[in-house]
């Protein structure tokens, strides 16, 4: 009697069955085994604080109220707001991350790649952005700004709780 | 060296296929430029090294103190180009003629499977020299990897082997360029021309001719032999010809922080960037080019409701049914592109939908929509079969493609809006 439906002309017998099965088991796992040990070998290394680190950015009173600072090393843009809040925004455009440059007479963010605007603290203000830009964790000591270039939030939406304050 | 030949031709061949302007020695030119992009990527491996603060002295070294330096280089960036646009030429032939159908329904998905192959030797070659055009191309290319499903950002991640294009970026593109895609590249160039072999070559008819059960086989050698020859050599001299006029681009070097404006892909993905500049990035890169691939590898499964094998365009109506297809994509296209950017505003028309939806689903299912009733549509007026039918659908796209490539090369300006290329 046949085992599984395999060929017509050639009856498989449980002795060939069970070799083909073995081999094919075996084999399957060797492959998987390469596949995996491959992948694992080229998988990008995550480092800690990616952009260098933790980057003091510099005492608070340096930066007045209303001002955008870019740190070119850091990849971001340090926006004090109005209302003496700072944002760390991490200079990749949300579309296709082309290098999102400050355009201070527009006073927002003007990707030259496909045309999306940004204002002051990131948030859209014409597509084709699908999201605000990306932020760096900010922290305030002793009066000094540090900013985490290594702690990437992505947001969809701006919020006043982002902000961070001195 | 008859022997080798005797491994890729059979040893007699119908004297029919011999027809130069049947296949237009596509297949062998891209074979060719295979050949001439071996030896002269070879010699490059010499001078090159993939560091971020070298590669780009490399090239300008390469350009002005390297004995031939400039030559091989032209050779090699305008063989790739040309590769690309050959193998493209190739499937074209092939689908126009009906030489896919069946018993080559398998050699057409390894035909789509080396193109794909073309596309990524290009991609990651266009990275090495580390200019302007190299870094932001590669930015933007990989970053439409971001908007697939779940799985986006570790792709990118994975692709450039960090957050951004940097070092590791360079070693992996260098590695893919140099081992994984030649590797795969000729392994299966070898299948193909082999299964070429296998499948029989398809023999040309003129239209209303029927197959000729009469067979006037002549040797390969010296019949087919000798017109690859020359037709060989005249390539290589014209290639030669155009390396010695014309450079290879080179931008400033890689800057991270600038990118210029307009930022633009590589030539060949300005059809999939006028694309994004339309519709929602999953649709603009990852849907609509999956939908048009997986139409492609199905094709030859779907004609199989006339016998059209050797004629060009399927028959006479056919060719009266593709040029119908040429010129209304030729018209479509750009008042669509027109329509799109400066009345049509979808988002805004439906801001309570998410984008993916009024800038995705919906446009695709308009696009969809209005094709299947041009189908339908010449269907009816030429009362044709389906098979002519498809191929004028073909045709549309295929000229609606070209032309926003078209678009994107020379009417794209500053902050991608549309200009006119001379500048008025």
């Amino acid at each position: 009697m046949a085992v599984g439906s395999m060929s017509m002309d050639k009856e498989m017998n449980r002795r060939s069955f069970l070799k083909l099965v073995g081999w094919a088991g075996l084999g399957t796992l060797a492959a998987g085994e390469v596949t995996y040990a491959s992948l694992r070998f080229i998988a990008p290394r995550s480092v800690a604080g990616e952009f260098g680190g933790v980057i003091t950015a510099g005492a608070v009173d340096d930066f007045p109220p209303g001002s955008v600072t870019p740190f070119t090393e850091g990849r971001f843009f340090l926006a004090r707001l109005e209302d003496s809040g700072f944002l760390a925004l991490y200079r990749s455009c949300t579309h296709l991350g082309c290098a999102v440059p400050w355009d201070a007479e527009k006073g927002r963010f003007v990707c030259p790649c496909h045309g999306s605007e940004f204002e002051v603290d990131g948030a859209v203000l014409s597509a084709p952005a699908p999201r605000p830009l990306d932020l760096f964790r900010v922290k305030i000591a002793d009066g000094q700004v540090l900013v985490d270039t290594g702690d990437k939030i992505r947001r969809d939406d701006p919020s006043a709780s982002q902000i961070v304050y001195a | 060296m008859d022997n080798l030949v005797l491994h890729l031709h059979p040893a007699k061949v119908n004297a029919r296929a011999l027809k130069f302007t049947y296949t237009w020695g596509l297949g062998g030119l891209a074979l060719l430029l295979l050949s001439v992009l071996v030896v002269t990527g070879v010699l490059l491996l010499f001078v090159y090294t993939p560091t971020p603060d070298r590669a780009y002295n490399d090239i300008l070294a390469l350009q002005t103190s390297v004995m031939f330096g400039q030559l091989i280089r032209n050779l090699h960036h305008w063989s790739g180009n040309a590769l690309l646009i050959v193998a493209v030429l190739h499937l074209l032939r092939v689908f126009f003629t009906g030489a896919f159908g069946s018993p080559r329904e398998f050699n057409w998905q390894l035909g789509l499977a080396l193109l794909l192959l073309i596309v990524m030797a290009n991609f990651t070659g266009y990275l090495l020299p580390w200019d302007q055009l190299a870094y932001w191309a590669v930015t933007v290319g990989t970053s439409l990897l971001s908007y697939i499903p779940l799985v986006g950002d570790q792709l990118v991640r994975f692709a450039l082997g960090g957050p951004e294009v940097d070092a590791a970026t360079l070693t992996r593109f260098y590695a893919l360029h140099i081992a994984i895609v030649p590797l795969g590249l000729f392994g299966i160039a070898s299948f193909h021309i082999w299964r070429v072999r296998k499948d029989g070559f398809s023999i040309p008819r003129d239209l209303d001719e029927q197959p000729s059960p009469q067979v006037n086989r002549v040797t390969t050698i010296p019949h087919l032999l000798s017109i690859e020859f020359i037709f060989a050599l005249v390539m290589i001299a014209v290639l030669l010809a155009w390396s010695v006029a014309l450079n290879a681009p080179l931008e400033d070097a890689a800057n991270p922080s600038h990118s210029p404006n307009p930022a633009k892909a590589a030539w060949y993905f300005m059809g999939l960037q006028e694309l994004l500049l339309h519709f929602h990035p999953v649709f603009g890169a990852i849907v609509i080019p999956l939908l048009g691939l997986g139409t492609l590898a199905l094709l030859p499964y779907l004609d199989r409701d006339m016998s059209s094998e050797g004629i060009w365009f399927r028959s006479r109506k056919g060719r009266t049914m593709a040029v119908v297809g040429a010129l209304f994509g030729l018209v479509a296209t750009p008042l669509l592109v027109l329509l799109d950017e400066y009345a049509l505003d979808l988002p805004g028309m439906m801001p309570s939908l998410p984008t993916v939806l009024s800038n995705g689903w919906i446009p695709l299912a308009g696009l969809l929509m209005g094709l299947w009733l041009y189908y339908e549509g010449v269907r009816a007026v030429f009362r044709s079969t389906a098979c002519e039918a498809r191929q004028s659908v073909f045709v549309v796209l295929l000229v609606g493609f070209v032309v926003l490539t078209v678009i994107g090369i020379w009417f794209r300006g500053e902050g991608m809006a549309l200009v006119w290329p001379w500048g008025a």
